[in-house]
């Protein structure tokens, strides 16, 4: 069945653990541009969430990375983070190995990923969904997408990597809603975080929202380094959504930078042709 | 140089509760088996942030590292801030300082940006 949302959002691990440190109207902003994010998608009545992730070597590392990994499990941990810190508390959400197994079986024509039967979800698939599914009951699809190790996934690949899951979603009867999570400029971790280049970010959601291939596959690493940094380089996700919502228009709904939470706090979707429920 | 060797243990030590309990024990014990300079060793074991992000540590696995010593927040960033100051440029791996004028400045100006 076709996909039954696309959208992106933010995934900065600030957002849930440096709540108490925002001024009150940025951090009421955001919570309620994820609240409106729940309430959109759970109006898609879907099956499963795949959730598009840039990992932070919560489960691969450069001894072993792939450039693309998808879940097959029917459970996955976390936070790996302290609780305290992420302020999520831990919890386990359902997967659903069965409809992971016929999804990746199905990229595999186009595209090589690996799969995993465990997985351990950090901030950059918990705090969107802490959010999104806040009572962990929604069957979760980890996606990943190697953001973090170079050498990095190559764009083109992310690209083609999103034809592959919209494929693999039109071969199964369930309802399959996609949310790339991570971006865009951003500093994260280092002494400059906080940093956001909004010129940029606003740049970027243009392309994404007239999902304009050559556009959004026009970057390399290191202007992208330079002008986003190292956290720029998760655009991967929203570049795999834009191919996996084949020429849908997107909109932004929410963009504010936020210092203390390290990101231009973004939510936005693709507007998909309506799918019979 | 070991970075990689610094990196993975940072990275077992931040998923799995058995090596944390190791490493809360004996942290010379923990590291141990990892192939590391003195300096290295020393870094981890101190802990030093400030050293291990100028080795060139990825911020990702540092920031959890922290946590688990529970450094706050805004220490962390000084931490590293100092480590630059003491040791000098990051030597390896993806990080550079950029400037910024720091989250609480910035802040103010989107604020003050905002009301105008």
């Amino acid at each position: 069945m076709p996909l039954v949302y696309a959208g992106v959002c933010s995934h900065a691990p600030g957002i849930t653990g440096r709540a108490h440190l925002a001024q009150r109207s940025q951090r009421d902003g955001v919570h309620t541009a994820f609240e409106q994010m729940r309430l959109d998608i759970e109006a898609t009545k879907p099956d499963a969430i795949m959730m598009i992730a840039a990992e932070h070597f919560a489960n691969f590392f450069m001894n072993n990375m792939p450039s693309f990994a998808v879940g097959m499990a029917d459970f996955y941990d976390g936070p790996i983070e302290d609780p305290e810190w992420l302020k999520i508390d831990r919890f386990r959400a359902p997967g659903n190995r069965d409809l992971s197994l016929r999804l990746i079986t199905e990229m595999m024509n186009s595209v090589d990923v690996a799969y995993a039967e465990e997985w351990l979800f950090d901030h950059g698939i918990a705090v969107p969904l802490s959010f999104l599914t806040p009572k962990w009951d929604l069957p979760v699809i980890p996606v990943n997408i190697n953001c973090q190790g170079p050498p990095l996934t190559p764009l083109h690949r992310a690209w083609a990597f999103g034809d592959a899951i919209r494929r693999a979603a039109d071969s199964v009867p369930e309802r399959l809603a996609l949310v790339g999570t991570g971006g865009i400029s951003h500093w994260p971790a280092t002494p400059d975080s906080g940093k956001i280049n909004e010129d940029w970010d606003r740049d970027f959601l243009d392309r994404w929202c007239r999902n304009d291939k050559d556009a959004l596959l026009d970057y390399d690493d290191l202007t992208v380094y330079a002008d986003a940094g190292q956290g720029g380089f998760e655009i991967r996700t929203f570049v795999a959504v834009s191919a996996a919502a084949l020429g849908a228009t997107g909109r932004v709904r929410f963009y504010e930078p936020v210092p203390i939470f390290a990101v231009g706090c973004t939510v936005a979707d693709y507007q998909l042709a309506e799918v019979p429920s | 140089m070991s970075l990689y060797y610094v990196q993975k243990f940072l990275f077992e030590i931040n998923r799995d509760p058995a090596v944390q309990e190791r490493y809360r024990a004996d942290r010379h014990a923990a590291i141990a088996s990892f192939e590391l300079t003195d300096e290295e060793a020393a870094a981890l074991t101190k802990p030093d942030i400030g050293k291990l992000f100028h080795l060139g540590v990825n911020g990702q696995i540092l920031m959890h590292f922290a946590a688990f010593h529970q450094i706050e927040w805004a220490d962390y960033l000084q931490q590293m801030r100092d480590g630059i100051d003491a040791y000098g440029p990051v030597r390896e791996g993806v990080y550079a300082i950029t400037g910024y004028e720091g989250t609480e400045a910035h802040t103010e100006r989107l604020m003050q940006e905002g009301s105008d």
